[in-house]
């Protein structure tokens, strides 16, 4: 977690900048929050938040505009009785899961969320996700994790919900030949343009996590290659590393360099040669290239401020600074991962000024102070400081949005530059 | 504990926030983990509020559990105070800090400040966000009006002579369902009957002008839900009598004119004569013929629920098909309301068996929260938002009350507009057949909703399987002819039409559907 814990050969670069770590009010969300993504991705999975009316309330409101399905995704409010011990909160849980199943008899994967308020009182979620896993085996499987706030800082919910899934991954049949694994949620059709540009370079097989279906779990051994997709996954990565599986170091796939230097990771370890390399990625690499150069005329030379939100914080400054010339103000991250993020900072601009943490009146003094052209924050504090006369851009819209890969580095970069046109085209 | 898809209300302490947040010079300190900042945005971002919530999260993690998370309160008080040197302090628990007891409203009082300090208790395992409004307000009215209470049992001062009466207006919040809107309709309202208002609160209110509510001849109550508890304490203590009618509708409104010059001791009778709202009018209006017995649903928290009813029933002609609320505090009032209407009240915060109970009745239009918008939209059953929870379209860029005189003309136009317009439905009638005419063709006012159906029907048909009235259609069978005949009634009254025929041949245990049968229950269901 120090300076020097990286690697020598990565001392040019922002790798032994001090970091500004801060304690106080930290306006994030909970790792709850990952839950509207990621019922998404796994399309047959259901959520259960075991919680109070505060994990109902703030799942609902993250969620912003509702979702006008019936949602994946519900919570087991606790009650005074389940408190006073009227009630035996296990057998409690057993009904609520019954009710669920019975309603959703789609639901091939459960999992049983914990919450701040069921941390606190030790609710055992481990040995219910055990004991309903055999009552309704086999036509629903039931795992758990902890998405409370105060043991997670918001995309930490998918790196838990992803590492309880480790341990029942089937394992590697045939582990004489390196199998490719993508670690991460991804949108759809950014996964199916990552799978053509391997297929093109011959890595094969490929196989992503998480899957869309629960049954399609990717197989894991010695054998297993991963790269990260999010560089929040510290413990779904230590999961795969126990069993077996090694990471490939690699700069996360935002923008044109990132994401070429996030193949190259992988064609290295395959050992791809440099023509058919290039061959697979330079269509993709000069589209956006192309398309960049028409956000950079918008973007360079502004000065951007980031408070902490999602942990892309890091490689979206690395992409905003290298290929669109932005200025960086300030990078707050809540967690910063030395090691998952060791080749990121290396590419950070000398001088970069990390902070990690947050104590939000202290940072909006010096976001105040330094009036930066464009902030990237969060929706508690976006409409506040836009009215004070900053641009903002909401980072979440960062996490929802398919921004990897070659074929959405302009999208991403438009992210950034719409609030800006947009201050310019208003009426003063 | 309970299953919930979506919640109504928030826990108690986003309730005192909407105190908080409401008021001027208010400091709320929040013991609470990481996460629970999320409220802020329903401030900024749903009422797209130009400043943060006055309230600071201690942000307490798991590491701090095992060591001192009362200093964190504490440093976390003091820093609050110092920075924004509020008026007033509120400090209180969120669920989880609840649990671990650290009591912030001791460790406040410890730390001394020269404010007003009011320790919030709300238990988050059994309350909920309009409770924990109540209380919040009740709790900072009480420590700050107390102070200029008269001893017990001092009669009421008489005004003096020439004074206009005053009154105070009591309950607008933020994040309240058009409270901003309504508070400036009914501000209008008293000043023609020739009341002051001494205080409104505890929108744009400071602790000063708290202090000051005993000053007032009577109380005008806008919200029971969130101002009733502090109206009872400032009526033992003030000797000041408080408003009861609703003024949401014009029928309520004229009513409330009345209640209000009687407490102030002012003659209204030529204001009432001259009083009078569009929304009267234009429900007399011939067009309006067509929403003569239309089938509503309404659900909401109870006050808004009960005075939709009566709005509906009295000034549009509707027919009130049910009515339901999930302020369990105020089961009372809306089971009372619900007799007038020859139906049971559904009391519940459980919003699946509201879905059950909106499918099973098939209203023609829903009044609800935007739960039951949702609701409708999967049932394709036209909506009005009449009540919290909010939705950032419940903050309408325009001015739009619901109480008052403006504000019936709007619940009239809001609530007509979902509805096929009178003269397109008879069109539609005349035309049916012709190719323009046919159901996929979405009437003129609702634009892309056709293509919302399709799109929505399959998202409905898993849960919509496991409810009762699935399992009717695969057990009764209709004759092609039959069939056939269902074609020519019009589509928006189709699916009505085939479902009272299949309860009419059930309860009639007829096995087929044939043509008499269609029209046997026609005359059945049109007594």
């Amino acid at each position: 977690m120090n300076a020097r814990s990286v690697p020598p050969h990565l001392t040019e670069g922002c790798a032994e900048i001090p970091i500004l770590r801060e304690r106080g009010q930290r306006e994030v969300f909970c790792g709850l929050t990952g839950i509207i993504w990621l019922h998404r991705k796994i399309q047959d999975a259901f959520f259960l938040v075991v919680g109070s009316r505060t994990c109902a309330h703030l799942i609902q409101s993250a969620a912003g505009v509702m979702i006008f399905a019936e949602p994946r995704f519900a919570t087991a409010i606790i009650d005074e009785r389940d408190l006073a011990g009227l009630a035996d909160a296990n057998a409690e849980l057993d009904r609520v899961v019954q009710r669920l199943i019975e309603r959703r008899p789609d639901i091939k994967l459960l999992f049983l969320v914990g919450s701040c308020p069921s941390e606190v009182i030790k609710l055992d979620l481990s040995r219910a996700a055990a004991r309903l896993s055999r009552s309704f085996s086999p036509d629903v499987r039931v795992l758990n994790y902890s998405g409370s706030g105060i043991e997670t800082t918001f995309t930490q919910g998918e790196d838990a919900c992803l590492a309880s899934m480790v341990p029942g991954l089937p394992a590697q049949a045939d582990t004489a030949h390196p199998a490719l694994l993508i670690v991460g949620t991804l949108a759809d059709v950014v996964e199916d343009q990552m799978r053509r540009l391997f297929n093109e370079m011959g890595i094969a097989p490929v196989a992503f996590f998480p899957p869309r279906r629960a049954a399609d779990l990717p197989p894991l051994g010695p054998g297993t290659r991963f790269l990260l997709a999010q560089p929040f996954l510290a413990d779904t990565a230590r999961a795969l590393e126990q069993r077996g599986a090694i990471r490939l170091d690699a700069p996360f796939p935002l923008g044109a360099e990132g994401t070429t230097l996030w193949l190259q990771a992988a064609a290295d370890a395959w050992d791809i040669d440099a023509a058919t390399f290039h061959r697979a990625t330079a269509p993709g690499r000069e589209r956006a290239q192309l398309a960049l150069a028409r956000q950079r005329d918008q973007l360079a030379g502004q000065r951007v401020f980031f408070f902490p939100d999602s942990q892309l914080e890091i490689p979206l400054a690395r992409f905003l600074a290298r290929e669109l010339g932005m200025q960086l103000v300030e990078v707050g991250t809540p967690y910063l991962h030395r090691q998952h993020l060791a080749t990121e900072l290396a590419l950070l601009p000398a001088g970069t000024m990390l902070s990690e943490g947050q104590h939000v009146e202290k940072q909006l003094d010096r976001c105040r102070a330094a009036a930066p052209d464009l902030v990237v924050c969060g929706l508690g504090l976006a409409n506040p400081l836009e009215a004070e006369g900053l641009t903002t851009k909401w980072s979440i819209e960062l996490v929802f949005t398919p921004i990897q890969g070659y074929e959405q580095a302009a999208d991403l970069a438009e992210l950034f530059a719409r609030p800006l046109v947009r201050r310019t085209w208003l009426a003063a | 504990m309970q299953l919930t898809l979506w919640t109504y209300e928030g826990p108690p302490h986003v309730g005192a926030m909407r105190i908080a947040t409401a008021m001027k010079g208010v400091h709320y300190v929040l013991h609470a983990p990481q996460g629970d900042t999320y409220a802020d945005l329903l401030f900024t971002m749903i009422e797209r509020r130009t400043k943060r919530p006055p309230v600071t999260y201690t942000t307490f993690q798991a590491r701090d559990l095992g060591g001192d998370t009362a200093e964190l309160f504490k440093n976390a008080a003091r820093e609050a105070f110092e920075r924004f040197r509020p008026a007033a302090m509120l400090v209180g628990a969120s669920c989880t800090a609840e649990l671990i007891q650290d009591d912030p409203g001791g460790l406040a009082l410890a730390l001394d400040l020269p404010i007003p300090v009011v320790p919030l208790e709300l238990p988050a395992y059994q309350r909920k966000e309009n409770w924990g409004a109540a209380e919040t307000f009740y709790q900072l009215v009480r420590k700050l009006a107390g102070p200029a209470a008269p001893p017990v049992g001092t009669p009421r001062p008489a005004r003096t002579a020439g004074a206009r009466p005053r009154c105070n207006l009591l309950g607008p919040t933020a994040l309240g369902f058009r409270h901003r809107d309504d508070v400036r309709e009914i501000s209008s309202l008293l000043a023609r009957i020739g009341v002051e208002i001494n205080v409104a609160a505890p929108l744009d209110a400071t602790p000063a002008d708290l202090a000051r509510l005993g000053e007032a001849d009577f109380n005008v109550v806008l919200y029971p839900e969130i101002a009733s508890q502090a109206a009872q304490w400032l009526n033992r203590t003030f000797g000041q009598p408080a408003t009861r009618t609703i003024p949401i509708g014009a029928v309520a409104t004229r009513e409330f004119i009345a209640e209000v010059a009687q407490l102030a001791g002012l003659d209204a009778a030529t204001l009432l004569a001259e009083a009078e709202s569009r929304s009267t009018w234009y429900a007399r209006s011939v067009d309006s013929t067509y929403l003569t017995g239309k089938r509503v649903f309404v659900f909401g928290d109870a006050t808004h629920a009960v005075a939709a009813a009566r709005v509906a029933a009295r000034e549009m002609g509707f027919t009130v098909v049910g009515i339901g609320t999930y302020s369990r505090e105020f089961a009372r009032e809306v089971r009372e309301a619900a007799k007038g209407y020859g139906v049971e009240a559904l009391i519940t915060d459980d919003y699946l068996e509201v879905e059950a109970q909106v499918t099973q009745l098939q209203p023609e239009l829903v009044l609800g929260t935007q739960m039951e918008r949702h609701i409708a939209k999967r049932l394709g059953i036209p909506c009005a938002v009449i009540s919290a929870p909010v939705h950032v379209q419940d903050f309408p860029a325009r001015y739009s009350p619901q109480m008052g005189f403006e504000g019936a003309s709007v619940l009239f136009d809001t609530w007509v507009h979902p509805l096929m317009m009178g003269l397109e439905e008879h069109l539609i009638t005349m035309f049916r057949g012709d190719f323009e005419f046919h159901e996929n063709a979405a009437p003129s006012h609702l634009g892309a909703l056709t293509a919302a159906h399709s799109e929505a029907a399959p998202a409905a048909a898993p849960p919509a399987a496991t409810l009762a009235g699935a399992a009717i259609e695969q057990v009764i069978a209709w004759a092609p002819e039959a069939e056939l005949e269902l074609r020519k009634i019009p589509f928006f009254v189709r699916g009505k039409a085939r479902r009272n025929t299949e309860r009419f041949a059930i309860d009639r245990a007829v096995p087929r559907i044939t043509v008499e049968t269609l029209y046997d229950a026609k005359a059945h269901f049109s007594r």
